[in-house]
């Protein structure tokens, strides 16, 4: 039974939901399938040559060989065609920045401060986006949705998972952890120098993340403390009155939900992702990850990467990077076309192609296939077993999620794309995929091809 | 006088260089004309065109010999419409020419020339070079105006005035670009009819200046008026103004030409379109899709591939790839950025037959693969270094690195 103590102590003390707006997600129907005679990428390094694989309950159950019950199994016939992880972007703006492109859908940066941490991209993210289908149809099956570059800070991200609902909780991967965005370098000080605002400069960029550190740093402290006194005055509160009407008096700080985010980033709980292009600038901000004590998670964009590649492994920090975008602004000016296969070199590297792009995310083995082929002709020896990993495992690496998908490893969450033909390739279609067990999209079946609610009925008369 | 002015420029800067005779042997040769593709061919190169195309050449020690093998031999290819050459940074705006803002005339200006001070020098052209492509479309780009000025044609061969074909006047009409004339697109044909009355008749000159309405004038009769255009209603308005002003308009942007092909046939407008389009990015494109091209064509209408990237413009290849992958015929998605632009845009025929400039591209496998790489690119019948700033940059990086700085390693 509850003391009266107890009861007081409840009343006043501040409740904090560990997960506000929880995912509500839940994998669609699916039925134990066999896919037969593929030649398949696993993710992890692996090719198998005209291979079975199985799946169930919504995961993988093996790869290779294993058992399939008698009865109650629908069986694929893949031969011919190849089975990779389903394809997931570390990069995206769906939802966000959301077709149509009109300015009453500009939801993904909250430019108006260049430290916004409080901000979660979720609740900018328009489900209705007719990018999610498309993207489903190029084999996407989990995607990261980031704000925008224009702030030190943007805020929160939130990975997907890539059906179609209504809400964005009902999209949102389970268990999946908070990332934080931030910017270097020209897109903050163009935003807020043109303003005749700080950060002009690249050196105000780097004031400005080592100010918000310490506030979080202190942040961290001020609710320690507060939890020692709670700790201390409520071990005795049960019983004594005193010190439970004393813990009740404890003001706990205020919560600050920027800092919130950013006390985040110092515990582990949340992944850095961080918009960087120069080599210089990813090394000012390795050293302050080091100085604030937070693990790096992922640069994303990188185009000077290739220069710091053996950095980047030995610090365990993953490069997101275009296949061949450049120079559209000076930070991109030595992009090259190997830098992917460059950062995919050292031993313990994690490099992976991001799309930042409602259309690069449509194609996303195409633009692997490309920083692939041009890695081969520098004489860098990647197969397509090892490139595929830049777009599957390493990716679900940078977002938290390897342990649930990424790969094809028993256990693992049955997200599968069947390919009509080797995925390095312009002409390669995702023919089939699978999210959870469930087949999502069938290229040869219009029943299951998704159509948001902003593209139903519209050019009626215009229909084919 | 500015004619006058290109051809003061073509005689004092010749780019080619004498070339040393050239033969390929063992081409799979797309020749991009009614030959279709020849396999297992030799082609001789003299003087930078092509003198013979037979089985079997016989060749003398004078002659560089390159073995195609068996490889594909494509013209070298179009890169689309860019601003090569006028743009090195996009967002250095005093790195970029191939537009101009709050002119303190207030008037449209289509004598606006971006060639007058095209860059063969810049850095992108070399990159762009090296990946197979050997001319592009000039923009005049935006602006602030309905007209945003004129380009043309020119070869990535290195030269100051490697310009082919007809002036090209740059016209905005979609809603998007009507904010700056009102904000509707209806502000648009209103001006663009009066700066017509204007430029054709004696009316008094108000939206424009006296070299303006040459330039007008001269480009309705010898030029192409590319009309920035993706809705299919908006499109239909053009072809009712180009009859209307008797001038060759070709379309560009295009999402929702497939829903008027049959009236683009019928106008013999040509439509430069992104053929990875098939998001309703706007209002105006609510119809984009993947088989654009390949409706397009089967209704004969000429269509062209353009991403709008110049830093990029590599990319093109990939989009021809892609529409080849969507329904569109192998050699027509290959004729969209080759033939087909040259000879809407009046350039020099593209077509690998005797007598044409020896333009060409020898490709690792399927030219509109992704994994392909150019392995030679022979302009005017010189084959190119392949390397770029990219090049140099890879191979500084790509070796281990030594006690020394990098950039103490130069390749």
């Amino acid at each position: 039974m509850r003391s009266i103590f107890a009861i007081i102590l409840s009343v006043f003390t501040t409740t904090v939901s560990a997960s506000p707006f929880p995912s509500t997600y839940q994998p669609l129907p699916s039925s134990p399938t066999l896919i037969t005679n593929a030649t398949i990428l696993t993710g992890d390094g692996r090719r198998l040559d005209e291979a079975d694989m199985y799946i169930s309950d919504g995961k993988v159950i093996w790869v290779g060989e294993g058992a399939v019950p008698t009865e109650g199994v629908t069986t694929i016939d893949a031969s011919g065609k190849w089975l990779t992880p389903g394809i997931i972007d570390v990069h995206s703006h769906l939802g966000v920045y959301p077709s149509p492109g009109v300015s009453a859908h500009s939801d993904g940066n909250e430019a108006t401060a260049p430290v916004t941490a409080e901000v979660w991209a979720e609740h900018s993210v328009w489900p209705q986006d007719p990018g999610f289908s498309r993207a489903m149809a190029g084999g996407i099956t989990t995607l990261q949705i980031l704000p925008g570059s224009a702030n030190l800070f943007g805020g929160r991200s939130v990975t997907l998972k890539n059906i179609p609902q209504n809400t964005y909780q009902g999209m949102k991967f389970p268990g999946a952890p908070y990332g934080l965005k931030m910017a270097c370098g020209e897109n903050p000080k163009r935003v807020y120098g043109g303003r005749n605002q700080a950060p002009s400069t690249r050196m105000g960029n780097v004031a400005a993340y080592r100010a918000s550190w310490i506030r979080a740093q202190r942040y961290i402290r001020d609710w320690q403390q507060y939890e020692q006194k709670m700790a201390k005055q409520t071990s005795g509160a049960e019983t004594d009155s005193n010190s439970a009407l004393a813990a009740a008096l404890i003001k706990p700080p205020k919560r600050d939900l920027e800092l919130e985010t950013l006390a985040g980033v110092l515990k582990g709980e949340i992944l850095v992702h961080m918009h960087c292009y120069r080599a210089d600038e990813m090394m000012t901000i390795l050293d302050m990850a080091d100085e604030f004590g937070y693990q790096l998670g992922t640069f994303h964009h990188g185009v000077e990467a290739y220069k710091i590649a053996d950095e980047l492994a030995k610090n365990n920090v993953c490069g997101a990077l275009w296949a061949d975008w450049w120079g559209f602004k000076m930070e991109a000016y030595d992009g090259i076309q190997e830098n992917i296969a460059i950062v995919d070199r050292p031993e313990n590297s994690c490099a992976i192609v991001h799309s930042d792009s409602e259309e690069g995310i449509q194609r996303l083995n195409q633009e692997a296939a490309k920083a692939m082929s041009k890695g081969q002709a520098a004489g860098l020896d990647i197969p397509p077993e090892r490139a595929i990993r830049w777009i599957t495992s390493n990716a679900a690496k940078s977002l938290g999620i390897a342990e649930q998908t990424g790969t094809l490893a028993p256990g693992k969450m049955a997200d599968v794309v069947i390919w009509n033909q080797n995925p390095f390739s312009v002409y390669a279609k995702a023919e089939q995929v699978f999210i959870d067990g469930a087949m999502v999209f069938d290229r040869n079946d219009q029943t299951l091809q998704p159509v948001s609610d902003f593209e139903l009925g519209q050019l009626l008369e215009a229909a084919p | 006088m500015k004619r006058q002015f290109f051809t003061l420029l073509l005689t004092l800067a010749c780019p080619i260089a004498f070339a040393q005779d050239l033969l390929i042997t063992g081409a799979n040769l797309h020749t991009q004309s009614a030959a279709g593709i020849i396999e297992n061919t030799d082609i001789l190169i003299k003087d930078g065109h092509i003198e013979r195309i037979a089985p079997r050449i016989p060749t003398n020690k004078m002659i560089r010999v390159i073995d195609a093998g068996g490889r594909p031999v494509t013209p070298a290819l179009f890169a689309g419409v860019t601003v090569s050459g006028l743009s090195e940074v996009d967002a250095v705006s005093e790195a970029v020419d191939s537009s101009y803002r709050e002119l303190y005339t207030e008037l449209m200006h289509p004598e606006f020339d971006v060639r007058m001070v095209y860059n063969p020098h810049s850095s992108v052209i070399p990159i762009t070079r090296i990946e197979g492509f050997g001319f592009t479309l000039l923009a005049a780009r935006g602006g602030d105006k309905t007209l945003s000025g004129q380009g043309g044609l020119v070869r990535f061969d290195g030269g100051y005035s490697s310009f082919e074909g007809k002036p090209v006047i740059y016209i905005q009409t979609s809603g998007r670009s009507a904010g700056s004339v009102g904000g509707s697109r209806v502000a648009h044909w209103m001006l663009l009819n009066q700066v017509f009355d204007e430029a054709m008749t004696d009316e008094e000159l108000t939206l424009i200046t006296p070299q303006g309405a040459t330039a007008l004038k001269t480009a309705t009769d010898e030029g192409i008026f590319l009309f920035n255009a993706d809705r299919a209603a908006d499109i239909m308005r053009v072809l009712a103004f180009a009859e209307e002003r008797e001038l060759s308009a070709v379309i560009h942007g295009g999402s929702e030409a497939w829903m008027v092909a049959e009236s683009l046939a019928a106008a013999n407008v040509a439509v430069i379109l992104n053929p990875l389009k098939n998001l309703p990015e706007n209002f105006e494109s609510l119809g984009a899709r993947l088989d654009n091209a390949a409706i397009l064509h089967k209704a004969n209408v000429r269509v062209i591939f353009s991403s709008g990237e110049t830093h990029n413009a590599r990319k093109v290849r990939q989009l021809a790839g892609n529409a080849a992958a969507n329904g569109l015929p192998h050699s027509a998605a290959l004729a969209a950025i080759s033939s087909t632009p040259a000879a809407v845009f009046g350039g020099e025929p593209r077509s690998l037959s005797q007598g044409a400039r020896a333009d060409l591209v020898i490709w690792s496998g399927d030219p509109l693969e992704v994994t392909t790489q150019a392995e030679h690119v022979i302009l005017s019948g010189v084959p190119d270094t392949m390397v770029s700033r990219q090049t140099l940059l890879r191979d500084r990086y790509l070796d281990e690195a030594t006690d020394m700085p990098r950039a103490y390693t130069k390749p």
